[in-house]
């Protein structure tokens, strides 16, 4: 047979896709071909040295986070939108919203080989539970029946009773009480499992874990602490969260300003915060690279009930009166180059039941003639002590608060008239501190970002009655209920209702004046593709490729 | 000589001990609660915290738990930092990369501030003189940011010359630009001292006697001027080694080196005590012994100082 012009370039394309496809590994899903991307690439990408060992349940910040959710995978794994999907989960199953039984995919194993079962949950959970493991993220299986029991301090129970492994493919959990969103959180780091070898030197296990997720350790030892993390593919793994390059190393930056000169030097790949001095140019220096991307967090001015004149009805007012006076739209386009959205309540609008038109959204409004009216009122029915002028209380060791807190401050005393300034705390612990010993002698700005994407998630843990991060000490038995009766509810869908029912009360009360949605501002260098945040601000890392 | 060597010594207990319970006393007295720093945004239960506390000895009073640090010291024993590391990895960690930007820097400032001082000194008022005077003055009135920032972005974004940032390794190479950056300063001021101590000494009597005995101008300057003329400069470089060893935070910063000073800012914004002491006191037996060495360098310099 004669070669045609077609012909040849048909084998040349042949044995292309041979050779790729031979050293892409088991990339056999059809969506990484299209793109023509490089998939053998190793990707450098900007990270934050872990602040505690890599065990799920002792991690609560972004830095480790990061690493857990590819190495690690839980039941279920969060798509860009943050919509749940199963991963290691067959089935999710319940009938009251109380009793759940939980099916495992069968075959998942970690990189040791071992076997995921039920008891790798359990045991990871029960281990997270336990006081006397003192885990930083334990209350997040607060929900589950057994664990006051299990967390009261001093405590020596080691499992919670709510948990019951049925076989290796099969556990039931009971809660404590109804919660129709519980499925939802169980994405969240401090679910993920745990094999065996984990519980018999967690210390070490924390240096080199061992996970089923995405990516695993590319040795021991991978972990250089302060510089960098380097993450391979992990070839056994099947699921949503494939890896579509070579690898993730993870380096360790200091401080953002430093990380984006290497960004538009190409000497790193993805950097996921563009740092505040190069907000205004970041467009400009990396043009198609850049990225703006709505993530579930927000930012917000708690203000505490126990000071004198910020509680009862003269408080109420002064609160709506503040919020009132404050011109979000235009300290976003100003200050933020709109890289923060306006709040229109107390969530996000990433998340699924966000509704931007609840009753009492427009307490949220810059309306200054209406403000300066309710501050009226609230001086009719009691005089401002104008001995206590207020403040607004930031952290000045992370984050450019100053910025945006002074022209909050601005904004009120030009509308208003009155005494406020910003107070700015040396460092975040001595900012804490005050908060949690009642100490706080005004607001406090605080920045929320999701665990895991559900309405309650930005409601419960902040405004609850005597809930962990109830900064202002806000306590409304009406609010609670609807919280609960939420949670109880048959179907997500009619519980996000609830939530937005019990959101109108504190969009009327404001315990805390919500300012301002969170965007992700980052970009990519010239060697990569395929650059996409997730719902909660964090790249996709698996997703990209090289060129 | 040797008693003199063992005097000074034993004299670092002493300083050992107040250093190390005076900056514990300076940590523990920082506002906030440390426990807050390692709970984070969202806060821990009381369980959980009362348990850190515990870990830490954060529980106990300020003397029992400085007397728990200097018992773990005494038995080789550092302890572990907020994130349950040895301290003791972590400074066998950072002190090698901190010590060869020092050294390096300290090299740097040395060579070029003394060379430059010397043909400055020998030339007063000439087009040299004046133009590294006004150099000088330059580097020492802009912040040594402004100029990190500057060298980086023209040297490591534009130029492509090295990378803007220091890798793991801590290569040489890596290395040269922030030590160029931290050791700046240190330079004018070494040029500045070194000339201004040269024109005092070219007109001093030994010199006047050394040139009518027919010695070379090489050998005068060099051997006569230049050696007399360092005694106030290696002060000066003994004292700039400590402070070039713990200062380095900004330059640090700016090149994303994993040293010293960036490891003692961000224990100390942690509040992690057993930490910020740990690395202050290898830092003051570092400034102690820079000191002894100076000492040690007068003698030779100068015959006429002599130690017993």
């Amino acid at each position: 047979m004669r070669y045609t012009r077609s012909s040849t370039m048909l084998s040349v394309a042949a044995i292309a896709v041979l050779a790729l496809s031979a050293c892409g590994s088991d990339t056999d899903s059809s969506s990484d071909g299209g793109g023509g991307g490089d998939t053998e690439a190793v990707i450098v990408v900007d990270g934050s040295e872990p602040q505690n060992p890599l065990i799920p349940t002792s991690t609560n910040e972004v830095g480790g986070g990061a690493i857990l959710d590819l190495v690690f995978a839980g039941l279920v794994s969060y798509d860009a939108d943050g919509k749940s999907q199963n991963e290691v989960a067959e089935s999710i199953e319940t009938e009251d919203a109380q009793n759940y039984t939980i099916t495992l995919k069968e075959g998942k194993t970690f990189t040791n080989g071992d076997p995921v079962t039920a008891s790798s949950f359990v045991d990871a959970w029960n281990y997270g539970a336990a006081a006397k493991n003192a885990q930083l993220s334990s209350y997040f299986f607060e929900s589950i029946e057994g664990y006051d029991e299990a967390s009261a301090e001093g405590s020596t129970v080691e499992t919670m009773s709510g948990l019951e492994v049925v076989d290796d493919q099969t556990f039931t959990v009971k809660l404590a009480q109804p919660e129709s969103d519980w499925p939802l959180r169980l994405g969240y780091s401090a679910f993920y499992p745990l094999p065996a070898v984990a519980f018999e030197d967690t210390a070490a296990f924390g240096e080199n874990p061992i996970g089923n997720g995405p990516y695993m350790f590319a040795s021991d030892g991978a972990w250089q602490h302060n510089q960098q993390i380097e993450l391979v593919p992990n070839d056994e793994y099947e699921g949503p969260q494939e890896a579509q390059n070579g690898g993730i190393t993870f380096k360790i930056y200091q401080n953002d300003t430093t990380a984006y000169q290497d960004l538009v030097s190409d000497n790193l790949d993805v950097l996921k915060t563009i740092p505040t001095s190069d907000i205004k140019n970041f467009k400009n220096d990396l043009g198609e690279r850049s990225i703006e991307s709505p993530y579930a967090g927000n930012q917000t001015i708690a203000i505490p009930y126990y000071l004198p004149n910020w509680d009862g009805e003269a408080g109420k007012l002064r609160r709506q009166a503040l919020s009132m006076a404050i011109n979000r739209d235009e300290i976003t386009e100003v200050i933020f180059s709109n890289g923060r959205e306006p709040a229109k309540e107390f969530t996000a609008p990433v998340l699924d039941g966000f509704n931007p038109d609840l009753p009492g959204s427009e307490n949220l409004e810059f309306n200054p003639d209406e403000a300066k009216k309710l501050w009226e009122q609230a001086e009719e029915l009691e005089p401002y002590d104008e001995s206590e002028p207020l403040t607004i209380g930031y952290n000045a060791d992370k984050g450019d608060h100053k910025t945006w807190v002074e022209a909050v401050v601005n904004n009120i005393k030009n509308n208003l008239d009155i005494e406020i300034s910003g107070k700015p705390y040396a460092t975040f612990k001595e900012a804490r501190t005050d908060a949690t010993d009642e100490k706080l002698t005004g607001a406090l700005r605080s920045g929320w970002q999701a665990d895991y994407p559900s309405l309650y998630n930005f409601l419960g843990p902040i405004y609850a009655t005597g809930a962990g991060s109830n900064d202002a000490r806000y306590s409304n038995p009406d609010f609670d209920e609807k919280l609960t009766e939420g949670l109880a509810a048959d179907s997500v869908e009619e519980g996000n209702e609830m939530m937005n029912e019990a959101q109108e009360m504190i969009l009327e009360d404001l315990p805390a004046i919500p300012l301002w949605y969170q965007v992700a501002q980052g970009g990519w260098s010239n060697n990569v593709d395929g650059v996409e945040f997730g719902w909660n601000g964090v790249p996709l890392y698996y997703a990209i490729t090289g060129k | 000589m040797t008693w003199y060597i063992v005097r000074r010594f034993l004299q670092m207990i002493p300083v050992f001990l107040g250093a190390t319970l005076l900056v514990y006393f300076l940590v523990f007295s920082l506002p906030g609660d440390a426990t807050a720093a390692i709970c984070g945004d969202r806060g821990c239960t009381p369980a959980v915290v009362a348990g850190l506390r515990e870990q830490y000895n954060l529980d106990e009073p300020f003397f029992v738990q400085y007397l728990l640090y200097l018992k773990g010291v005494l038995t080789f024993d550092l302890g572990t930092n907020f994130s349950g590391r040895p301290i003791a990895t972590i400074i066998a960690e950072v002190f090698p990369t901190t010590a060869k930007l020092a050294l390096m820097a300290l090299v740097l400032e040395a060579v070029f501030g003394i060379v430059f001082g010397l043909v400055a000194g020998l030339r007063k008022g000439k087009l040299f003189d004046s133009s590294v005077l006004v150099l000088s003055l330059v580097v020492i009135a802009v912040p040594i940011f402004v100029l990190g920032f500057l060298m980086q972005f023209l040297i490591g974004v534009k130029l492509q010359w090295t990378n803007p940032t220091v890798s793991g390794d801590a290569t040489f190479t890596e290395l040269l630009l922030p030590a160029v950056v931290l050791g700046l300063v240190s330079f004018a001021y070494v040029l500045r001292l070194t000339r201004t101590s040269i024109i005092e000494n070219v007109n001093a009597d030994y010199v006047r006697t050394a040139t009518a005995k027919g010695l070379s101008r090489k050998r005068v300057v060099v051997v006569h001027v230049l050696r007399n003329s360092l005694i106030p400069v290696v002060t000066f470089l003994g004292a700039d080694l400590g402070a070039l060893m713990g200062g380095a935070i900004v330059t640090e910063g700016i090149f994303n080196v994993n040293g010293v000073g960036n490891t003692l800012y961000r224990a100390v914004l942690n509040g992690d005590g057993p930490m910020v002491v740990s690395i202050v006191t290898f830092l003051i037996l570092i400034f102690v012994l820079a000191n002894l060495l100076v000492d040690l360098l007068y003698a030779w310099l100068d015959p006429r100082i002599r130690y017993a």
